[in-house]
C-alpha cells in the first residue's frame, strides 16, 4: 500500500502486518455481498479506519488488521471486497474469491469467516451462505444493519436460523456497535466447522433462491417495509427536471463554497505563518539555518499549508456524497455521457473518486468487468482534476483573475474559472475514452448493473474522521515531500557560494537547472522559476508551489511581494492560461505511474498515457501563442482585490 | 399492432422491461443474454418469475431503477430489453395465468 501513503485520496489508518510467527494468531477473513457493512465491522474489530462508503464496490484489495479479544488473544482480521457468489466476474471479486479459497500467494487461507449480510435484504443475501458454507470453514453468519430492520419493522429469528444452516448466526449493528459481544465470543471460542446441512447445487441460480427464501421463511424472516425516505428523495433526485437541477445547483454550491467559506480559515493560516516566521525571525540569531527556515520551511512549505482549508472543504463534499448514497444516482444520471464515449455506466463511480485523488481511483476500476472498459478507465482517471491540482488552480487564478460576480451572489468569475478547469479535465477525460473505445479498446458490451444503495444519513463521525485522516495526509506531504524539496532546491540556491555569500538566484546551481530548462518551456511562456516549479511538481502536484514560494522568498526583489503577486510579475495572463492546461493535462504524479502500472501489469500503458498526456500539456498551448507573448516583458495590469 | 402472418404468440410474451413505464410491475418470464450476464442479473434477484417494478430513471428514461428482489437495480435500455416479461395486469384477462 506504499502508494497510499502519500497521496490525498486514501489516508486512511496504515495497515498492521501479521505479527511473526511466535504470536501465530487466528486469521480469520470477512466476507459478504457488497455494501452489507464488511469495512464498516472491520473497522470496528481492529480499531483502523478503513474507508466505508454506502455504495457497492468500495473495497477492492484485502486489508489486513488485528482484533485484541477481550481474554488478550489477537486474531487477524482480513478485511475483502464484497462478493455476489463465488463464481467471480470482476478483478475485486476474484480477490475476494482466492483468499477465502486459499489461491492468493500472499495471504494465508482464513481458518474461518465472517460472512457479513444485510439483514434488510435477508433472502437474497442468504444466497451466498451456500457457497460459503460449502467451502467447509467455521464460519459465524452476521445478520448487519440491526438497527435498520428494527427501524423498519422487519422481523427474523437468529436461533431458527442458526438451526437451519448449521452455523452460528449474530444479529449486528457494524455501526452502532450493537452485537458486537456476539462476534468477539465466537472469535474467542473454538470455532466449530458448520453443522452439515443439505445445500443446494451452486451453480444453480434459482435453486440457491429458492433454498435462501425456504431458510429465511423458516426462520421467520419478516422483511423490513421498503424505505420510504430512500423513494421520496428519489422522486427529487431522479426528477426529469429537477434531477439534474439538483445536480447543477450541488456543483456550484461546491465550487463557490471552496473560493468563499474557505477563505477566512485561508487567511487566518497565512497570519498565523506570518507572524511565527516573524517571531522565529526575530528569536534566532542570523544564521544559515535561520535563512533555510525562514526562506524554504516558512515560505515553502507555508505556502502549500495554507490550502488546507480548501482540501478539506473539497473532502467535506466527496464525504456527504459518497456517505449518503447520493454518488450512485448521480452515476445514474452521468450515464448517458459516458454511454456516449462508448463507456461503462460503472466507470463513472471511479472517475468521481479521482476527484480526491487519481490512485485510489484508479484501484477502483476493479470493480469493472470488461477489462477494456476497466483499462479505458484507467487511462482517463488522471485527467479529473486530483486534489493536488486544486491549490495550484486557485493560485494561479486567484492571482490574475479579478473576483467579479457572474450569477449575482451565487457563482462569481474565479468559482467559474475553476469549474471550468474541472470541466476542461473532464473533457478530456470522455473524449479520450472516446478514442480509446472506438480504436485499441474496443470491446463488446458488458451489462451495466448498479445497485442503489438506500440513503443514510452520513454520521459526525464518520465525515469528521475522514477530515482528520484528510488533513494528516495533507500535512504529512507538507512535512515531508514538500519539505524535503524546498529544503534540496534552498540549498542549491545557496550554491556556488559568491565570496562566502550565497550567490544571485539566477546564478545559483538551481538557477543553472531552471534556465537550462527554459528554452524547452520558453514557448509556453514560462521563465526558469516555473520551469523549477514544473520540474519538483514530479513529485507531487502541489509541490510547485511550495517551490515558488520558497523561490520568491529568497530572492529579495520578490520577496515583499507574496506569492501572488510574484507571480503576476513572472507570468503573463496567457502564460497563466498554459500553466493551467498545463497542470490539467499533465501527468506529474509518480504514485500515480506506479499504480497503473501495477494494475495493468507492465509499462506499456502507463508510458503510452504519460507520452499522450505530455504532448497535450505541452502541445495544447504551443499553436494559439502570439509572437509577444513570451516571458513577463509588460507589467501585469494591476488587480483591485489581492484577497482570494 | 402489425401482425406478422405465423407468429401466434401471445402479444405478452414480446414484452420486455424496456416497456414498463414507472410503477408497472411484470414477471421476469426469460433472460436472453449470454450465460455468464445472466448468471450476474440472476444473482442480484432477476430469476424467472420474480416479480418487478419499474422505478425512477435517469433523465431521458435510461437507465432506469427496478425494484426486483429486496433491492433497487438500474439497467441499460439495452441490458433491460433482453429480459423479456410478462405483464401484470390489474385485472386479468380471463384465460391469462
Ligand atoms: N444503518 C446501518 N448502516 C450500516 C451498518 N453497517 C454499515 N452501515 C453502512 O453501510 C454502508 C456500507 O458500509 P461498508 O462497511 O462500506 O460496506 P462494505 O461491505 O465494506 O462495502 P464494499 O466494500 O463496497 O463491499 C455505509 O454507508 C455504512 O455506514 C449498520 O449496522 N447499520
Ligand atoms: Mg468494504
Amino acid at each position: 500500500m506504499s502508494e497510499c501513503g502519500d497521496c490525498h485520496g486514501c489516508g486512511a489508518a496504515s495497515v498492521v502486518e501479521f505479527p511473526g510467527p511466535l504470536a501465530s494468531p487466528k486469521i480469520v477473513a470477512l466476507a459478504g455481498p457488497p455494501n452489507s457493512g464488511k469495512t464498516t465491522l472491520f473497522n470496528r474489530l481492529t480499531g483502523l479506519r478503513q474507508k466505508v462508503a454506502n455504495f457497492p464496490g468500495v473495497t477492492v484489495e484485502q486489508h489486513t488488521g488485528i482484533a485484541e479479544l477481550p481474554d488478550g488473544r489477537s486474531v487477524g482480521i482480513i478485511d475483502l471486497p464484497g462478493l455476489y457468489s463465488l463464481s467471480p466476474q470482476s478483478e475485486d471479486e476474484q480477490v475476494a474469491h482466492d483468499v477465502l479459497t486459499g489461491e492468493r500467494p500472499d495471504t494465508p487461507r482464513p481458518e474461518a469467516i465472517l460472512l457479513v449480510l444485510d439483514s434488510t435484504n435477508l433472502s437474497r443475501h442468504l444466497m451466498l451462505a451456500a457457497p460459503i458454507l460449502a467451502l467447509g470453514v467455521p464460519t459465524l453468519i452476521i445478520l448487519n444493519m440491526a438497527d435498520d430492520l428494527r427501524n423498519r419493522g422487519g422481523h427474523v429469528d437468529t436461533r431458527q436460523l442458526s438451526a437451519q444452516l448449521g452455523a452460528p448466526v449474530a444479529l449486528v449493528s457494524a455501526r452502532q456497535g450493537e452485537g458486537i459481544d456476539e462476534v468477539f465470543e465466537f472469535l474467542a471460542s473454538a470455532m466449530p466447522a458448520p453443522a452439515p446441512m443439505e445445500l443446494p447445487v451452486l451453480h444453480d441460480v434459482p435453486k440457491c433462491r429458492e433454498w435462501a427464501g425456504r431458510v429465511g421463511s423458516r426462520a421467520s424472516y419478516r422483511p423490513p417495509v421498503p424505505p420510504k425516505w430512500t423513494r421520496r428523495l428519489d422522486s427529487v433526485f431522479l426528477h426529469p427536471v429537477a434531477g439534474p437541477l439538483v445536480f447543477a445547483v450541488v456543483v456550484v454550491a461546491v465550487f463557490q463554497t471552496i473560493f468563499t467559506a474557505a477563505v477566512p480559515l485561508m487567511d487566518g493560516l497565512r497570519w498565523l505563518f506570518e507572524v511565527s516566521g516573524k517571531w522565529v525571525a526575530a528569536t534566532l540569531p542570523d544564521s544559515i539555518f535561520r535563512s533555510l527556515l525562514i526562506e524554504g520551511v516558512w515560505s515553502g512549505v507555508g505556502s502549500v499549508v495554507v490550502f488546507l482549508p480548501q482540501v478539506l472543504f473539497l473532502f467535506l463534499f466527496i464525504g456527504i456524497l459518497e456517505d449518503s448514497g447520493y454518488l450512485a444516482r448521480a452515476a445514474l444520471i452521468a450515464d448517458r455521457t459516458m454511454a456516449r464515449v462508448g463507456l461503462q455506466g460503472k466507470s463513472f463511480i471511479p472517475l468521481l473518486s479521482a476527484y480526491a485523488c487519481a490512485v485510489p481511483a484508479i484501484l477502483s476500476t476493479r470493480t469493472i468487468e470488461n477489462k477494456r472498459d476497466r483499462f479505458a478507465t484507467i487511462l482517463i482517471a488522471p485527467f479529473m482534476t486530483c486534489s493536488a491540482r486544486l491549490p495550484v488552480y486557485t493560485l494561479i487564478i486567484a492571482a490574475f483573475l479579478p473576483n467579479r460576480p457572474v450569477l449575482g451572489p451565487f457563482l462569481g468569475a474565479r468559482a467559474t474559472a475553476l469549474l471550468g478547469l474541472y470541466l476542461l479535465g473532464f473533457l478530456a477525460a470522455v473524449v479520450t475514452a472516446r478514442v480509446l473505445k472506438s480504436s485499441i479498446l474496443k470491446s463488446g458490451h458488458t451489462p451495466f448493473l448498479l445497485e442503489m444503495p438506500s440513503y443514510r444519513w452520513p454520521t459526525m463521525r464518520s465525515i469528521g474522521l475522514r477530515l482528520f485522516d484528510r488533513a494528516k495526509v495533507f500535512l504529512r506531504r507538507a512535512g515531508t515531500v514538500i519539505l524535503l524539496v524546498t529544503v534540496v532546491l534552498w540549498i542549491m540556491a545557496h550554491l556556488p557560494p559568491v565570496n562566502g555569500k550565497a550567490p544571485a538566484i539566477e546564478d545559483s546551481l538551481a538557477g543553472t537547472v531552471g534556465r537550462t530548462l527554459e528554452p524547452i518551456i520558453k514557448p509556453l511562456g514560462f521563465n526558469w522559476k516555473i520551469g523549477i516549479g514544473l520540474v519538483t511538481s514530479l513529485a507531487a502536484r502541489e509541490t510547485i508551489i511550495g517551490t515558488l514560494g520558497a523561490i520568491y522568498g529568497m530572492d529579495p526583489e520578490s520577496h515583499k511581494l507574496g506569492l501572488q503577486k510574484a507571480l503576476q510579475h513572472d507570468l503573463t495572463p496567457g502564460g497563466a492560461v498554459a500553466l493551467l492546461v498545463f497542470f490539467a493535462f499533465a501527468m506529474q504524479c509518480i504514485s500515480t505511474i506506479a499504480v497503473v502500472r501495477r494494475e495493468t501489469g507492465g509499462w506499456k500503458w502507463p508510458i503510452l498515457q504519460f507520452t499522450y498526456m505530455g504532448v497535450l500539456a505541452y502541445g495544447g498551448r504551443v499553436p494559439r501563442r502570439a509572437p509577444d507573448q513570451v516571458i513577463a516583458a509588460s507589467p501585469p495590469p494591476p488587480l483591485p482585490e489581492t484577497r482570494w | 399492432m402489425q401482425l406478422s402472418g405465423n407468429n401466434v404468440q401471445p402479444e405478452t410474451s414480446s414484452k420486455t422491461l424496456v416497456d414498463l413505464r414507472r410503477g408497472d410491475a411484470a414477471t421476469l418470464d426469460h433472460i436472453d443474454l449470454p450465460g455468464k450476464d445472466a448468471r450476474r442479473l440472476m444473482e442480484l434477484g432477476f430469476l424467472p418469475g420474480v416479480r418487478i417494478t419499474a422505478g425512477h430513471s435517469a433523465p431521458g428514461g435510461d437507465p432506469r431503477v427496478f425494484q426486483v428482489d429486496g433491492s433497487e437495480i438500474a439497467l441499460r435500455r439495452e441490458t433491460a430489453r433482453r429480459l423479456k416479461v410478462r405483464l401484470d395486469k390489474t385485472r386479468p384477462a380471463p384465460g391469462m395465468p
